[in-house]
C-alpha cells in the first residue's frame, strides 16, 4: 500500500471531507473548462442528432432518427464514409511503419544522427497548412515539382488532385511526409525502455539483426505500440487542415473526409441537425476505435 | 560482418530518405527568395531577392497575425500551466471520492480531440458573445487533458515525505504545490510546453472557424486565406514568402534546439 | 515570482479582452470585405475609410477584412447568428436572395430616395445593377466587380501562325486555334496547351455561367430571375458541359482533369497555356509579367456572354438609424466618380459608373492599358454568376457534379439532371 492510501485510512470523517474538498477545488478550473468544452459538446452534438435545424430555422424539431436514416442512405456519406477509412489505412500503417524505420535509424550512434533528426522531425514543427501550400505546388500539372520529375522520367502528366484514384494517396503522401516524425518520437521513447543488456545477449549468442529485430524489440515495443497507434489514428482522423486548402474535397468529393464533411455541412450548409449527427457518429468511431486497440493489444504487452 | 553491412545499409538509405524530406523545405526558401519574374526551380538559379517578402508584409498584416498568436500561444500556456499543476497535484498528490470520475472524464478528453467538436463549440462561444476573439480561441484547451496526464506522472514520482514535512511546518497545500512539486518536475513541463506550443501555432481549424477580423487572427488562418485568394489567382512565390515567415520561428527554434526538443517528445509520449 | 506570473498573465488578458473606448457622439461603423483581387487592395479599402472620416470626423469606418468571398459569407451568416452583425458588408451579388429572405440586407430604396435618386442609379452599368434588385427593390450598390474575359499570349498566336490581333470569337473557332496552338514534344507530352479552363470548387459555377450563357437559347444562365429554380439540365447546358469534356478527352487542347481557378495566371505567365478564361481582376499581375498579351470577350456559340463577378456593399438590417444614415453617406463617398475611376486603375476591377469612365483619371489609364477597354464591352453580354437561393449549398451541389463529370464519374446528362435534382430539393422549401 502506498503512502497516501495510508494516510487516508488514517483521517477522520471531517478530515476527509475536508480532503475531499481540496481536491475538487483544485479541479474546478480544469473541471469547469472541461466539461463546457468536451463534456457539454458532445452531449450537444448527439441531442441535436434527433433534431432538424437548417438555415434561418429558429428552433430545432424534432425528427427521431430520421437524419441517421437519411445518411445511411445518402450515396455522398457513404462516399465520405469510403474516403475515411481509405484515407486512415493510407495514413496510420505507413507512418507507423516509416515512424519506427526512422526510429530505429536515428537510435544508434552515428555521426549522422543529428542531420537525420533534423531532416524527418522538421516537418512537424511546421503548421499543416504551410505543408498544403508547398505541396499543392508539388503536385500542379506541368509546373510542380512531381509533373516535372515524372517527366525527367519518361512519365506522362497526371493531374493527381483532380485524380479520383489518386487524390486520397496524393493527400495521404503530404500527411506521410509531415507526420512520420512525429511518431519517431514516441517509438524511440519505447526503443529507449528497452534494457540494453538484452542486446548484449543476442548478439552474444550470435542472432542477426533481423531475428534480433523480430523477436526482442518489437515484442517489447508493445505497449508503445498501443500508444502509437491511438495517436496515428486520432491524427488521422482529426486533420483535414490540407484538404481544405489543396483539394476542397475535390473532385467531386473525392478527397472528402468525415471531419471535413463536418465542417461543410455546420459551416456551409448551415445545417446543425445533419452535422450534428455526423458529429455524433464520429465520437462513435473514435471510441469504437479506442476501445479496440486497448482490447486487442491488452494480453500482448510484454514488460520486463 | 553481416552486421556492419546491415548498418551500412541503414545509414545510406535513411541519408537518402533524409534527404528526400528536406526537398520541400529547400524548395520552399529558393522559391520564396526568387523574383517573381522568374520561373520556379528547386535550386536557386537567381540571386536571392527580398522582394517577395516585402511584398507579403505590405498587402497581409504579418505582425498583427504574429502578434496574435504568440499571445495566444503564451497566454494559453501559461493558464495551461496553472491548472494542470492544481489539477495533476489533485489527482497525483491526493486521494479523493469521486477521482474515477475525474478519470473518466480526461479520459474522454483524450479520446476525443477538440476539431471533433468545431460546431457546438462554436455555438457555445457565440452564445457567450466571445466570437472572433483570442479568449475564444484559448477556451476549449485551457482544461488541458494531456498536459494534466502528463504533469500527473510527474507529480508522481514525487516522495510524500517532502510535502508532509513541509505540512509539518505549517506549508499550505497551495504553497506545497507551487514551492514543492512544480520545481521538482520542470522536465514534464518544458514537455507539456514544447507540445502546447507547437499545438497551438501550428493551429487551423478551430481559430479559421472563431476568427472573422485580422485583430485576433492568427498566423495560419492568415497564410491560408492569403493561398486561398480565388479571384487573383494564387501567386506561388508571395505564398512561399509568407509560408517561409510563418514557420521560420519553429523551425530555426528546433534547428537551434533540437536535443531538447525531441528529448521533451519523447519524454511525454511514457504511458 | 509565480505570484509575478499570475499578475502578468491577467493583465495580458484584460488588454487582450478591452473594448476600445470611442468618443462621446462618434459613430463606429463596421464594414465586413473580402479581398480578392491581387495587390494592396487593404491598404486602399483603408484609404479610401480613413479619407471618409477626415471629411466626417464624427463617423469612424472599421474595416473587417475577413478573407476570400466564401469565408467573408460564413463570417456574416455567424456574425449574425450571435448578433453581432457589422454595419456594412461587401457581399457577392449572388448572394441577394439569401441576404434579404434571412433579413439581413436593408433595402435601400429609402435612403436612396432621400439622396441620390434615379439619377444616382442609372449611373451604374445595368449588368451591374441586376445584382441589387430583389422583388423590384433595391438592397445593394455595386463597388468592386470584375467579369470574365479571355487572356491570350500574342507570341504564341504569331508562332503558330494565327494573327494576333483576331481572337476567337465562337466555340469552333476557340477549337481551331487551340488545336493549332497545343504544343508536343517528341514523347507526346504537351509542353503548351491550347486553353485552359478553370472548373475547381467554388469556381465551376462561375466559369460555367459564362459557358450557359454563351450556348443557351435565351441569354439565361444557370437560374431564374427569382432565384427559386435551377436550370442545370436544360439542353444547351449539358452540351456546355460536353464541350468542356471535348476540349479535354476529343480534342485535347485542355489539361485533363480540373484545373484550379486560381492556377490559370500562373499556368498564363510561365508559358504552358495560350489562352485562359480569366477575371479581370487578374489583369494587372498578368500585365506586371511582361508576356505580350491579347484580351477578348469570352468566345461563344450564340453570343458573347460572361459572367460578372465580384461584390456589391449591403447595409446589414437590425443596426440603428443613425447608423444606417452614416452608412448610406460613407456608400456615395465610396461610389463617387473619381474614387470608383481610382479604384479601377488601382485594383483592376471594372469601373462601376459611366461618369467614372469619362474621368481624367479613367482615360488615361485607358491610354496606359488599353487591354482594359475590354471590360466594358464584355459588360454588354455579362450577367451576374449562379445566383439563387442558399447559394453556398447550391453552388457546392453544382460544382461537385460539374467535377463528377469531368473526370468521367458519371456523363454530363447523368450529372446535369443528378444536380438539377438535389439542387431543386435543396431549393423546395423556398417556393
Amino acid at each position: 500500500m502506498n503512502h497516501p492510501e495510508k494516510a487516508m485510512m488514517r483521517r477522520s470523517g471531517r478530515l476527509q471531507l475536508r480532503n475531499d474538498m481540496a481536491a475538487w477545488l483544485l479541479l474546478l478550473p480544469t473541471l469547469i473548462f472541461m466539461l463546457t468544452f468536451s463534456i457539454y459538446p458532445i452531449m450537444r452534438s448527439i441531442y441535436l442528432s434527433f433534431f432538424r435545424l437548417e438555415l434561418g430555422m429558429r428552433t430545432p424539431e424534432p425528427i427521431g432518427i430520421a437524419n441517421y436514416q437519411y445518411l445511411f442512405h445518402n450515396y455522398l456519406f457513404k462516399k465520405v464514409m469510403r474516403n475515411t477509412g481509405i484515407s486512415v489505412l493510407l495514413t496510420v500503417i505507413p507512418t507507423m511503419v516509416i515512424g519506427l524505420l526512422f526510429a530505429l535509424a536515428v537510435n544508434r550512434r552515428s555521426r549522422m544522427i543529428g542531420l537525420l533528426r533534423t531532416a524527418f522531425f522538421y516537418p512537424v514543427v511546421m503548421p499543416m497548412i504551410a505543408a498544403a501550400c508547398i505541396w499543392k505546388f508539388f503536385y500542379m500539372p506541368q509546373l510542380g515539382l512531381i509533373s516535372k520529375t515524372l517527366a525527367a522520367f519518361g512519365v506522362g502528366e497526371q493531374n493527381f488532385l483532380s485524380s479520383r484514384s489518386l487524390v486520397l494517396p496524393a493527400l495521404a503522401v503530404v500527411y506521410i511526409w509531415k507526420d512520420s516524425g512525429y511518431l519517431m518520437v514516441f517509438w524511440l521513447s519505447g526503443l529507449q525502455g528497452i534494457d540494453q543488456q538484452l542486446y548484449e545477449a543476442a548478439e552474444i549468442d550470435g542472432a542477426s539483426s533481423v531475428r534480433t529485430f523480430f523477436s526482442i524489440t518489437l515484442p517489447l515495443l508493445m505497449p508503445t505500440f498501443l500508444f502509437v497507434s491511438t495517436m496515428a489514428l486520432t491524427n488521422s482522423l482529426k486533420l483535414v487542415d490540407h484538404i481544405m486548402v489543396m483539394t476542397e474535397g475535390a473532385p467531386s468529393n473525392g478527397s472528402t473526409t468525415l471531419l471535413y464533411y463536418i465542417y461543410l455541412n455546420a459551416f456551409n450548409n448551415f445545417d446543425q441537425g445533419i452535422a450534428s449527427t455526423l458529429t455524433t457518429i464520429m465520437l462513435v468511431i473514435m471510441v469504437a476505435v479506442t476501445m479496440l486497440q486497448y482490447l486487442s493489444t491488452d494480453n500482448r504487452i510484454h514488460y520486463n | 560482418m553481416k552486421r556492419r553491412i546491415n548498418s551500412m545499409l541503414l545509414s545510406g538509405f535513411s541519408g537518402l530518405v533524409s534527404l528526400l524530406w528536406l526537398i520541400p523545405l529547400v524548395w520552399l526558401c529558393t522559391t520564396a527568395f526568387t523574383p517573381p519574374e522568374y520561373s520556379m526551380h528547386l535550386l536557386p538559379h537567381t540571386m536571392p531577392s527580398l522582394s517577395n517578402f516585402k511584398y507579403v508584409l505590405d498587402i497581409i498584416p504579418f505582425w498583427r497575425y504574429f502578434i496574435n498568436t504568440v499571445e495566444i500561444v503564451i497566454l494559453t500556456f501559461g493558464i495551461q500551466f496553472i491548472t494542470v499543476s492544481m489539477a495533476a497535484y489533485a489527482l497525483g498528490a491526493m486521494r479523493f471520492r469521486g477521482e474515477k470520475i475525474m478519470f473518466l472524464l480526461i479520459f474522454i478528453q483524450l479520446t476525443i480531440p477538440n476539431d471533433v467538436l468545431i460546431l457546438a463549440n462554436y455555438k457555445t462561444l457565440a452564445a457567450m458573445r466571445l466570437t472572433d476573439t483570442k479568449l475564444g480561441i484559448m477556451l476549449p484547451y485551457l482544461g488541458s487533458a494531456f498536459g494534466t496526464f502528463l504533469v500527473r506522472q510527474s507529480f508522481k514520482t514525487i516522495p510524500v515525505s517532502l510535502s508532509e514535512a513541509a505540512r509539518i511546518d505549517g506549508c499550505s497545500t497551495w504553497s506545497i504545490i507551487w514551492r514543492i512539486y512544480v520545481p521538482c518536475s520542470k522536465p514534464a513541463f518544458v514537455s507539456m510546453g514544447l507540445m502546447s506550443v507547437s499545438y497551438h501555432w501550428n493551429n487551423y481549424l478551430w481559430p479559421m472557424v472563431v476568427t472573422s477580423s485580422v485583430e485576433n487572427r492568427p498566423l495560419t488562418v492568415g497564410l491560408a486565406i492569403f493561398a486561398k485568394s480565388k479571384e487573383s489567382g494564387t501567386q506561388w512565390f508571395y505564398v512561399c514568402a509568407a509560408t517561409l515567415m510563418i514557420i521560420a520561428p519553429l523551425v530555426i527554434g528546433f534547428f537551434i534546439f533540437q536535443r531538447k526538443f525531441i528529448n521533451s517528445f519523447i519524454s511525454s509520449g511514457i504511458k | 515570482m509565480k505570484k509575478l506570473l499570475a499578475v502578468l498573465l491577467a493583465v495580458m488578458l484584460l488588454i487582450g479582452l478591452a473594448p476600445v473606448a470611442l468618443a462621446e457622439d462618434a459613430i463606429e461603423l463596421k464594414l465586413f470585405y473580402p479581398v480578392n483581387v491581387d495587390g494592396p487592395l487593404v491598404a486602399l479599402i483603408e484609404k479610401i475609410c480613413a479619407d471618409f472620416t477626415a471629411e466626417n470626423p464624427n463617423i469612424i469606418i472599421k474595416p473587417i477584412y475577413t478573407g476570400n468571398y466564401d469565408d467573408n459569407i460564413i463570417k456574416l451568416q455567424t456574425a449574425f447568428e450571435a448578433n453581432d452583425q457589422p454595419d456594412m458588408v461587401i457581399n457577392l451579388g449572388t448572394n441577394r436572395f439569401s441576404m434579404v429572405y434571412s433579413d439581413y440586407a436593408l433595402c435601400l430604396d429609402d435612403l436612396i430616395a432621400s439622396d441620390g435618386g434615379d439619377e444616382f442609379i442609372n449611373d451604374f452599368v445595368e449588368s451591374f445593377m441586376i445584382d441589387s434588385y430583389v422583388d423590384g427593390k433595391i438592397y445593394s450598390i455595386p463597388f468592386q466587380r470584375s467579369v470574365n474575359i479571355l487572356y491570350y499570349n500574342k507570341d504564341m498566336f504569331v508562332a503558330a501562325g494565327l494573327d494576333p490581333d483576331t481572337p476567337p470569337t465562337t466555340w469552333e473557332e476557340l477549337i481551331d486555334y487551340a488545336q493549332k496552338l497545343t504544343i508536343r514534344d517528341d514523347n507526346g507530352n504537351v509542353t503548351q496547351w491550347g486553353v485552359a479552363l478553370g472548373l475547381s470548387t467554388g469556381s465551376a459555377q462561375w466559369t460555367f455561367t459564362g459557358l450557359a450563357l454563351q450556348n443557351s437559347l435565351d441569354g439565361s444562365g444557370l437560374a431564374t430571375e427569382d432565384g427559386k429554380a435551377v436550370l442545370f439540365n436544360t439542353n444547351e447546358n449539358i452540351e456546355a458541359l460536353q464541350f468542356v469534356i471535348d476540349l479535354q478527352q476529343k480534342y485535347k487542347v485542355m489539361q485533363e482533369g480540373i484545373i484550379a481557378n486560381g492556377d490559370l495566371p500562373t499556368m498564363l505567365k510561365e508559358g504552358v497555356v495560350a489562352m485562359i478564361e480569366n477575371t479581370t481582376g487578374g489583369m494587372t499581375s498578368i500585365a506586371s509579367s511582361g508576356i505580350n498579351f491579347g484580351v477578348a470577350m469570352l468566345p461563344g456559340p450564340r453570343r458573347n456572354g460572361a459572367p460578372t463577378g465580384g461584390g456589391n456593399i449591403y447595409i446589414c438590417s437590425g443596426i440603428p438609424e443613425s447608423h444606417q444614415k452614416a452608412a448610406w453617406s460613407f456608400i456615395r463617398f465610396a461610389t463617387e466618380p473619381e474614387r470608383v475611376a481610382q479604384w479601377a486603375v488601382d485594383t483592376g476591377y471594372v469601373a462601376t459608373r459611366y461618369s467614372a469612365m469619362e474621368t481624367e483619371t479613367y482615360k488615361t489609364y485607358l491610354e496606359n492599358r488599353p487591354q482594359a477597354a475590354i471590360g466594358m464591352e464584355a459588360l454588354k453580354y455579362a450577367a451576374p454568376e449562379l445566383t439563387v437561393f442558399d447559394c453556398a449549398k447550391i453552388w457546392r451541389i453544382f460544382n461537385d457534379y460539374v467535377q463528377a463529370a469531368i473526370i468521367g464519374e458519371m456523363t454530363p446528362a447523368e450529372a446535369m439532371e443528378a444536380a438539377q435534382q438535389e439542387a431543386t430539393a435543396a431549393l423546395a422549401k423556398y417556393q
